[in-house]
């Protein structure tokens, strides 16, 4: 009853092909293979797990990407300098902000020109606040894989409030292409300061919220204590970065260890690392990380400078040439950019470093030997966002 | 279901039935991209609360839905995933496209691995246009197909031009 029209069937025609050559690659002789994905709720999107099991244990586990490759890098060589601004956002699309800082530095760098104060001061304030929406949502996400519902209902509703303080900035909710080579598109609006302090309180309780209900949850214990386990030698040479790496009891942070610029070094807060490396400590980590990102939120709106929120640039942006090479500390972990400019409209190539790539490669690693609930958890705790990983 | 389709079917029945079927969709969340987190504040927080419009969200599998929502940018590699499984979705079946991508591709419009919208795949009932839409678009979406719903003759079904929430 349903019509379909030629060129529909023509595109069942190839995509099951396609999909039969695709299967073909993972056929195994001994054992057996469970395909998670590419739509599981436990991949944040659609990542593709090809597990060969023995019995209920994994042998080998491998992760299938590209099913969200749009082609980034590409596209970026056939867009202006503001374009590229706009493109970038959807690449972490929790925490979209923090996507076009490394970019727009990388750029200023490039051109000689420097923001002004308290043009880096907002960035650094949206940059923490598109951090809290992040994690806040993988605080309550990795719950609901363990089979808490409750935890991501909590994670939704504060994460909102999150939200609203940057749509009431930017005027996207979580796009806000914001930021502009030389400064930002605009001020704070009148009040707005005051709104997000009593925000980030509320944050701190929703933190405590979830340090009672998760952390402290037997199960919740059960299903990561002592689960994936990554030593801190095997998570750098695998090129992990982040609360991933921080997990595994390397202290390292990009925010502290390469100013880029940022007003991170105006205020007081730790870099928290556990020595466990277990998928519980990823979890706690990320939690110390909200609680930091809110102490940095309201130190920057205490002593927010004054002044102009955009320095002289021309008004057609041209790049002279050169390449440079920007990172930031990224809410899933460093993501960075090569940019490389011939002095045209736009950048001639542009190499993308994104934080999921290098942490889901550890997956091989770390789940050979475990018992399939426990991949659930792994994977939640790597915590990866498709967009990150396939750009 | 062979006499509803026929279109003989006494219009009280078939009123009874289209209240019932507009009160209780079952949706298939397909998130892909962006939109798929614009959905997920739809249809499970607290917030927005899609189950006061008779919308449930948590279908374990696609044989269970009546509604699909693709929410996100559909590449060439995902396209076999996504007919199959609107293929195991039992019939009368309903497709919401949301976003700009899924729609006609969006932001993506001259990339070589995106599928410029999933029309060419699967017949879609309601484009909820936005990159993203917000939550509040996408219920919105859903009212205008409950609407549709509720005064639909089964036999016409696809001859009606799809919805675009403006």
């Amino acid at each position: 009853m349903t019509a379909i029209s030629d060129r529909q069937k023509l595109a069942y025609v190839n995509a099951q092909a396609a999909d039969g050559r695709v299967n073909l690659e993972f056929e195994t002789e001994e054992g057996m293979t469970l395909n998670m994905g590419p739509q599981h709720p436990a991949t944040h999107g659609t990542l593709r797990i090809v597990a060969k099991l023995d019995g209920e244990q994994v042998i080998h586990c491998e992760p299938v990407m590209g099913y969200m490759h749009r082609g980034y890098e590409k596209l970026l060589e056939v867009r202006t300098y503001p374009q590229v601004n706009t493109l970038v956002n959807r690449i972490d699309w929790l925490g979209s902000f923090t996507n076009e800082v490394p970019f727009i530095l990388a750029s200023e760098k490039l051109m000689g020109v420097e923001a002004p104060p308290r043009a880096q001061w907002i960035r650094t304030i949206l940059f923490e606040l598109g951090r809290i929406a992040n994690i806040s949502l993988f605080l309550g996400d990795t719950a609901l894989h363990m089979g808490g519902m409750t935890a991501a209902f909590y994670a939704f509703r504060d994460r909102e409030f999150v939200l609203n303080q940057i749509e009431a900035v930017t005027g996207g909710r979580f796009h806000p292409n914001f930021d502009r080579i030389g400064g930002l598109k605009d001020d704070f609006p009148k009040g707005w300061i005051a709104d997000t302090k009593a925000v980030m309180a509320r944050l701190r309780d929703f933190c405590d919220e979830i340090e009672d209900l998760v952390v402290g949850n037997e199960i919740f214990q059960a299903r990561t204590r002592g689960i994936g386990i990554i030593p801190g030698d095997i998570a750098q040479s695998y090129g992990l970065s982040g609360a991933n790496l921080r997990a595994s009891g390397v202290d390292w942070d990009l925010r502290r260890d390469v100013p880029v610029g940022l007003a991170w070094d105006q205020c007081d807060w730790t870099v928290w690392t556990h020595p466990d490396g277990d998928s519980f400590s990823r979890y706690w980590v990320r939690l110390q990380e909200v609680r930091e990102a809110t102490k940095i939120v309201d130190q920057l709106c205490d002593g927010l400078p004054s002044g102009p929120i955009m320095a002289k640039v021309p008004r057609i942006i041209k790049v002279p040439e050169g390449e440079a090479w920007v990172a930031t500390e990224n809410p899933l972990g460093e993501m960075g950019y090569y940019v490389v400019s011939k002095g045209d409209l736009g950048p001639f190539r542009v190499k993308i470093r994104t934080a999921s790539f290098n942490n889901i490669s550890v997956i091989p690693w770390v789940t050979r030997g475990v018992y399939v609930p426990d991949v659930i958890s792994i994977l939640a705790s790597l915590y990866f966002i498709l967009g990150d990983i396939d750009r | 279901m062979g006499l509803v389709e026929s279109g003989k079917m006494p219009k009280p029945l078939t009123n009874l039935l289209n209240i019932s079927r507009r009160y209780s969709i079952w949706i298939f969340q397909w998130g892909l991209a962006c939109c798929a987190i614009e959905m997920g504040a739809a249809l499970g927080s607290p917030r927005y609360d899609v189950m006061r419009l008779g919308v449930i969200p948590l279908p374990a599998s696609p044989r269970q839905a009546d509604l699909v929502c693709i929410s996100g940018t559909v590449t060439d590699k995902m396209v076999p995933a996504i007919r199959r499984l609107y293929d195991q979705m039992p019939d009368p079946k309903y497709v919401i496209s949301m976003g700009s991508c899924a729609n006609c591709g969006g932001p993506y419009w001259d990339s070589y691995s995106v599928t410029k919208g999933v029309d060419q795949i699967i017949p879609v009932d309601v484009y909820v246009p936005g990159c993203p839409p917000r939550p509040e678009a996408l219920l919105e979406g859903i009212v205008l197909l409950q609407e549709r719903i509720r005064h639909e003759d089964m036999a016409e079904r696809w001859k009606g031009d799809p919805i675009v929430v403006t």
